[in-house]
């Protein structure tokens, strides 16, 4: 994909991103996610777009609790991340885990998370995997600042440098952990600082850009490909509170407008207008495709049935697994002739 | 307070007020932070924001960034640091601020802070508190709804405590304080704001270790703690408008839990239900059901019996599915009459 990637692919993904959170955050207002947390990635799309362009099929990668964008960077389908959220059996994990945990394996997608750091370590694993499959895949953990003070990635950065993986790091810093900002959660934000002092590459790069990240991101892969990993910052800004209900209370005005100037979205499109590349029939063309295609996405979600009660218990281990026997007979206790049994 | 619940003493109190558990929550360290200048208060977004569920809310402004402060999300070194403060002769309290958090303080928990009296030779302690939101209920998927007081009720040197009245919230979380062990201390968020009731405005504890009988009844135990508790009451309620008597008990400290109180109970009614929303394999009331069928195999008229989570992670979409309400707790009591 990256050899043929244009800025007005990137443009077109961001578009799609942002469209997708503004419908799941309407969807959550009208009451039709089945949970009550939803991190939405607005001002992050160049972060999201430009590394998740930039990876080739076949990398891996784990995400936080704020991935949805790199899951349509890389792919994902909208219309099963939205039965996700809902909570229907058509979500990429059959309703069970909703926004914080999508995952889809066809897509490399190993999990998103809602630990904060919680999905770091399994892209060494997953490096050590490809690597010991030889095929050549790059493994990347995408979290936020706040995971940048877990002492899990410490552990993964100097183990990925130590057996020269092929693993990428990924900080998307929209400067906020919940409510609290980088600088109150870190005493040094050179983060270029702490990879190096791992023996990995750090890079920080203005995720307003969204074609700096690409560049930056190709690179990186191509690197870390060659067992060389890195650290990459992202650096932007979380338009919205940490999640929907959250007003943001302890920042000011004029910071979310000053970080809100930083719009990945419309710094691309007004460069490719500048450069003609664009015209304003051709945006808003291609933003009511993404709107249209969202829309579907809802309007699939909330038709699609939920779950089947008897699911519940599928999963748990491998299913020619028995159900042990005391459990069996808790169910008989609890429930009428089979009800909610697997 | 019914006088089945309060045995404990409550001294100098002037007046009540009416608050829901987080409410009554707050209270309990504002007035401790106010009583003992050793105490200490700190967490993932405590101070400003007061917490994601507001539970610290206003604290900070009344005591300051020393005593009330923020930290970044390094859930090892928050209790790793609380261990530290309090071995030094502070008094502090944690917010993990989801107990499905605990996880990368796991290590603090059961191999350092439980640990710190005996491997010391009783030199030293640490007397801190974790305060830690727990269980379902709130639509937040597996990482946001476990139950794992079991994990840490397994751990000698820890105590665990689950209130489910704001009274108990209030009384509880103070004893906790002056606890000279480490005590975690779950607060079923699903009930933070479910009901409100009178809550003394001043000094009292309960009792760690004393369970509080919340029905009397004959025919019947149902012992449970936690978020459970309003719905046990429930079952109990509509049960004796069928003329079943059941006794309630809420066992409120999970280690050490009130063996007197429970056996009591059960060899009156010689039937007892357990209740809880911890997954059923290897959960606490596993341990209860194995003490009553020791010490009273003779006076059993049915099987010790249970209602629980069920054994799978906690399911996103499926809350009022894998909840032991009171229509499971109906039928698994109806099997017990029956017997």
């Amino acid at each position: 994909m990256s050899r043929v990637t244009s800025p007005l692919d990137l443009l077109r993904v961001m578009v799609r991103i942002r469209a997708f959170e503004e419908a799941v955050g309407e969807l959550f207002v009208r009451g039709g996610t089945a949970g009550t947390m939803l991190h939405l990635s607005i001002g992050e799309e160049g972060a999201a777009a430009g590394f998740g362009l930039a990876m080739r099929p076949g990398d891996t990668f784990t995400t936080h609790h704020r991935g949805h964008g790199v899951f349509l960077a890389r792919g994902g389908d909208p219309r099963r991340m939205m039965a996700e959220i809902a909570g229907k059996a058509a979500g990429s994990c059959r309703g069970r885990g909703g926004s914080m945990h999508i995952a889809d394996v066809t897509l490399g997608h190993l999990g998103a998370n809602a630990i904060v750091g919680g999905g770091i370590p399994h892209v060494v694993g997953a490096a050590l995997a490809a690597r010991h499959l030889g095929s050549g895949n790059v493994s990347v953990a995408f979290f936020g600042d706040g995971a940048m003070q877990q002492g899990v990635l410490y552990e993964s950065m100097n183990l990925a440098a130590l057996w020269r993986l092929p693993v990428v790091f990924a900080c998307v810093n929209n400067q906020y952990g919940m409510g609290t900002r980088i600088d109150r959660a870190a005493a040094s934000l050179d983060f270029d600082a702490r990879a190096r002092a791992f023996g990995l590459r750090g890079v920080t790069v203005d995720a307003s850009d969204a074609t700096a990240v690409f560049e930056t991101a190709t690179q990186v892969l191509a690197d870390a490909r060659e067992g060389r990993p890195a650290l990459v910052t992202l650096d932007c800004f979380r338009f919205y509170g940490h999640a929907r209900k959250d007003r943001s209370p302890y920042r000011t005005e004029e910071e979310e407008r000053e970080g809100r100037s930083r719009d990945p979205v419309a710094r691309l499109a007004d460069r490719l207008r500048g450069e003609d590349v664009l015209d304003d029939d051709t945006l808003t063309a291609m933003r009511d495709d993404a709107r249209r295609e969202m829309d579907d996405a809802v309007a699939f979600a909330l038709a699609a049935p939920p779950p089947d009660l008897a699911a519940l218990h599928e999963d748990v281990y491998a299913p020619d697994r028995p159900a042990p026997p005391s459990v069996d007979a808790y169910h008989a206790l609890v429930y009428p002739e089979g009800e909610a049994r697997a | 307070m019914t006088a089945l619940q309060d045995k404990e003493t409550a001294v100098s109190t002037s007046a009540t007020l009416s608050l829901n558990l987080i409410q009554a929550i707050n209270l309990a360290m504002r007035e401790e932070m106010r009583l003992d200048e050793r105490v200490v208060l700190f967490g993932e977004d405590v101070g400003a924001r007061g917490g994601v569920f507001l539970a610290t809310e206003g604290l900070q402004a009344e005591f300051g960034r020393r005593r009330v402060f923020d930290t970044p999300l390094s859930e090892a070194s928050i209790v790793g640091a609380a261990v530290g403060m309090a071995v030094r002769g502070l008094r502090p309290i944690a917010e993990i601020q989801f107990a499905d958090y605990m996880g990368p303080g796991f290590d603090q928990i059961v191999s350092q802070a439980a640990k710190i009296r005996y491997r010391s030779g009783g030199q030293f302690t640490a007397p801190l508190v974790i305060r830690t939101p727990s269980g379902g209920g709130v639509r937040g998927g597996h990482h946001h709804s476990q139950s794992p007081e079991a994990y840490y009720a397994h751990t000698p040197g820890l105590k665990v405590v689950m209130p489910s009245t704001p009274y108990d919230a209030k009384g509880l979380l103070k004893a906790a304080v002056r606890s000279d062990d480490p005590v975690i201390f779950f607060e079923p968020k699903r009930i933070y704001r479910a009901f409100k009731e009178d809550v003394p405005e001043g000094d009292y504890v309960v009792e760690l270790g004393r369970a509080a009988v919340r029905r009397e009844g004959a025919d019947l135990t149902i012992v449970g703690y936690g978020g459970v508790m309003p719905d046990a009451l429930k079952v109990a309620d509509a049960l004796k408008a069928e003329g079943v008597s059941v006794e309630v008990v809420d066992l409120r400290s999970i280690v050490p839990w009130d063996r007197e109180t429970v056996l009591n109970s059960v060899a009156k009614t010689g039937r007892a239900l357990l209740v809880s929303e911890a997954p059923r394999t290897a959960n606490f009331m596993g341990e209860v059901a194995y003490t009553i069928q020791e010490e009273l195999f003779d006076a059993l008229l049915a099987p010790v019996s249970q209602v629980a989570g069920f054994d799978t992670p906690y399911p996103y979409a499926q809350d009022k599915v894998y909840l032991p309400g009171p229509n499971r707790m109906l039928r698994a009591a109806a099997k017990l009459l029956g017997y």
